[in-house]
């Protein structure tokens, strides 16, 4: 089994011919399973009843292969294979270090919450129409972008996730979600453009797509206007992918129209891709022209907060209210990515990294709480019946269980301890003060104080208060009985002809528990934070991986 | 080489530009695809043009005999080519549903999503 | 379309078209061609029959889904890569095999089987994307 027509010198020359056991293979499986239960899911169109637990069964091997990746990595040190065998930089090569290995087991928990609720949520007509396929290619686009080495690649992921989300957001074809849509995905493609436009150049000026080759090549190269050109793109792409303020508006216009799983999943998953991309490119590839953009930075992930603060504070529909604490937890990730270069030799310790851990430490919570949130407003409004805060009220009577993992999770978002907000932004405050940015410390504490107001008024208005009074026609208790038996008749016969159920609390109970556990046991997730960040400001491990000390 | 194909990128660049801007759907549509021509250009003058034999290896050998163009701008552009057909070809089936069930493709009127009367969350209870 | 000419050549004309995509495909490991373009081509040849004779009989022709048919393109090509697994090899590498078929050697390998999946992807999801757009116009 040889290429035909190469010598085998040159076989030997281009391409690596060391055995590659099945214990390797874990950094390539978390896109070949996706993609392979997409493909089956696909296929599976008659089947649609089966359709939500294998689409379950699917997932819970993408968590436990991810979590065998990631206590391989934090072991090991970085796990490489090179696509095609062909060496390294000319092939495609697959690397999974801390960073991406620890985004990609927290995706694989959200995707799997979701999945759950989705089983239950997803009617036969949406499954017909492929929500499922769509979700896996969306988490195989997400676990690429996360692993892979290649530039050029990363572009490819991005791509593979969009088409799996553009897929879910019109899932339904509402009015109003072809609206989003449209926004969604137009300032989408064209910030996937940016990343291209600057994936064009940086080829152009280092000759290479490797990551690991650009990262040396970018550290022994003068600094010069190109690469700060090619940083300041990368910043404006990735800046929107992320829903960094100026670019944040497509997020509020377009999170809160589909349907309420596809929204988590976006919440947990899309922006932390784009802040993934943003600490891989700036802070590994071009730390020191990042380091000359840090005052753009600061003001970028100031300004982002506070619009964060005050948009969640003047929204009444509850997802509305959501998308704003999006784009305020990415204002606060990117305050960890605004603080100067160290001043010392040793780029591996000082505020930086400090910030930088706290930074991927918050993104890790923003993942699985946001995406909680919005699972928990998943449940409120079909408990009320509406997503208005000016008609929901009551449910802490109604549903006391719901009301109790909401009240932590809002806490945990707020930043308030002792759930998993806290310990990150203690780490990032501690590192602006360290680092000479009081005055970012200060806007991430007064950030913080705004949606604790906001949160604890949506807490307030939608479970303490008792139900308000809306007038929706029927007012005497005949019709409203009779109303009441024509719901749940109806209710009844979606169940039995769309396959529709109440989605049960289990994934909502499971996610705010890791918030919990976060918030108690933080050393654990704090010291591998740590050292994913170390890994990205001294990347001479990841070179090593990819290269094998040859180069 | 390069320069006149910079030039052409950079006139790409601001045509496309110039449609995104607009406020009809159907022109920012053709400004992302002009815009995506533009950088399949600026990849192909970042692998450096020049007039030398295409990257094909004869039959009987084992390498190029001759000094052959950069292969890999091409191998990117052809990936790039396929995502933004395809990815126009999704816009363009959505841009027709908006317009057929909203009956506008000015993004100024399409205020489903963020109505301009929504009201504030209440203040008190 | 209400035109006789069309009607009366459409079915000819789409089996050509679908009989040059295979040959496209399968031309393109080492010439111009492969399972994109092939893929597009066969495509067409579909949107063109769809406009002749109607988006029903397309539908009835292919027999499966469109997006059935992608997502068998899309399992094909990611097995193609792993076969790469009991072999010892890292993903997507090119393997090749050369059993003798009626006294020929047929050269079999992992990238074609990748391109034939590419070439399904592409036949399935473009199909799927204009039927969609001829049935709204109907």
């Amino acid at each position: 089994m040889a290429t035909p027509g190469l010598s085998p010198e040159l076989l030997t020359a281009a391409t690596l011919t060391a055995p590659v056991r099945l214990a390797n293979y874990l950094v390539a499986l978390p896109v070949v399973v996706p993609l392979l239960f997409a493909s089956g899911l696909l296929m599976m169109r008659g089947r649609l009843r089966w359709q939500p637990a294998v689409a379950i069964a699917g997932m819970t091997v993408l968590l436990v292969i991810n979590l065998l990746l990631l206590r391989r990595v934090a072991s090991e040190g970085p796990q490489v294979m090179m696509m095609g065998a062909w060496k390294p930089p000319f092939g495609i090569a697959f690397t999974a270090d801390r960073l991406g290995v620890l985004f990609a087991c927290a995706a694989a928990v959200v995707a799997l919450a979701c999945t759950i609720h989705a089983a239950a949520t997803v009617s036969l007509q949406e499954r017909r129409y492929g929500f499922f396929p769509f979700l896996f290619v969306m988490i195989g686009g997400v676990s690429g972008a996360f692993l892979t080495g290649d530039l050029f690649n990363l572009y490819v992921w991005f791509e593979v996730l969009l088409i799996g989300s553009f897929g879910l957001i019109v899932l339904g074809s509402e009015h109003r979600q072809l609206d989003g849509a449209t926004k969604y995905c137009f300032l989408n493609l064209i910030a996937t453009t940016f990343f291209l436009v600057a994936t064009g150049l940086v080829y152009g000026l280092f000759g290479t797509l490797n990551m690991a080759d650009i990262a040396m090549k970018a550290r022994s190269m003068e600094p010069n206007g190109e690469v700060v050109t090619i940083a300041t793109l990368m910043l404006v792409a990735f800046g929107m992918k992320a829903a960094a303020f100026p670019l944040n508006n497509w997020l509020p216009a377009s999170y809160h129209t589909p349907r309420f799983v596809v929204s988590a999943l976006f919440a947990g998953l899309l922006t932390k891709v784009g802040v993934y991309a943003l600490i891989r490119v700036l802070l590994m590839l071009f730390p020191a022209e990042r380091g000359g953009l840090s005052m753009v930075v600061a003001g970028v992930a100031a300004a982002t907060m506070i619009v964060g603060a005050l948009g969640a504070l003047a929204q009444s529909d509850l997802r509305r209210f959501l998308n704003y604490l999006v784009i305020a937890g990415i204002g606060t990730i990117l305050a960890g990515l605004a603080l100067p270069l160290p001043l010392s030799s040793e780029p591996t310790a000082g505020p930086l990294q400090a910030g930088l851990s706290g930074a991927i430490f918050y993104a890790v919570h923003s993942m699985v709480v946001m995406t909680a949130l919005y699972l928990a407003a998943s449940l409120m409004t079909r408990r009320a019946d509406s997503a208005s805060l000016h008609e929901i009220g009551g449910l802490w009577r109604s549903s006391p269980l719901l009301a109790a993992v909401t009240l932590v999770l809002l806490i945990a978002v707020s930043g308030l301890p002792p759930f998993s907000g806290f310990w990150p932004k203690l780490m990032l405050v501690q590192a602006m003060i360290g680092g000479g940015m009081g005055w970012l410390a200060a806007v991430i504490l007064l950030s913080g104080f705004l949606q604790t107001i906001a949160c604890a008024r949506l807490f307030a208005l939608a479970f303490w208060r008792p139900a308000p009074a809306v007038d929706r026609g029927t007012d005497e208790p005949g019709a409203m009985a009779a109303a009441g038996v024509r719901a749940a008749a109806v209710s009844i016969a979606r169940v039995m002809a769309e396959g529709r159920s109440e989605p049960s609390m289990l994934p909502l109970l499971v996610l705010a528990l890791l918030a919990v556990a976060i918030g108690l046991w933080p050393q654990g997730l704090a010291s591998l934070t740590g050292a994913a960040a170390g890994g990205i400001l001294d990347p001479a491990g990841y070179h090593l991986s990819v290269f094998g000390g040859a180069s | 080489m390069e320069a006149a194909l910079a030039f052409v990128v950079g006139m790409l660049f601001a045509v496309a530009i110039y449609l995104l801007l607009s406020e009809h759907i159907i022109r920012m549509l053709l400004g992302l695809v002009l815009l995506g021509n533009g950088v399949n250009l600026l990849i192909f003058a970042a692998g450096r043009a020049s007039a030398v034999a295409p990257p094909i290896i004869p039959v009987d050998a084992d390498v190029p005999s001759a000094v052959t163009a950069n292969p890999l701008p091409q191998a990117l552009i052809l990936t790039a080519i396929v995502i933004s057909f395809s990815f126009f070809a999704f816009l363009l089936v959505l841009a027709y549903r908006v317009y057929q069930d909203l009956g506008t493709d000015d993004t100024d009127r399409m205020r489903l999503a963020e109505p301009e009367d929504d009201d504030l969350p209440p203040l008190g209870y | 379309m209400r035109s006789v000419i069309l009607r009366a050549t459409a079915p000819y004309l789409t089996a050509l078209m679908v009989l040059f995509s295979i040959f496209v495909l399968l031309r393109g490991h080492n010439e111009p061609g492969g399972g994109f373009i092939g893929g597009l081509i066969a495509a067409s040849a579909f949107a063109i029959y769809g406009i002749a004779c109607g988006v029903a009989s397309v539908r009835q022709a292919m027999h499966f889904h469109p997006l059935a048919i992608a997502g068998a393109g899309l399992m094909l090509a990611v097995l193609s890569g792993c076969l790469s697994i009991p072999l010892e090899r890292p993903f997507l590498t090119g393997l090749w095999a050369f059993p003798a078929v009626l006294g020929g050697d047929v050269g079999l390998s992992t990238p074609m089987f990748f391109d034939i999946g590419v070439y399904l992807v592409v036949v399935g999801s473009i199909s799927a994307i204009a039927l969609a757009l001829e049935e709204e116009d109907s």
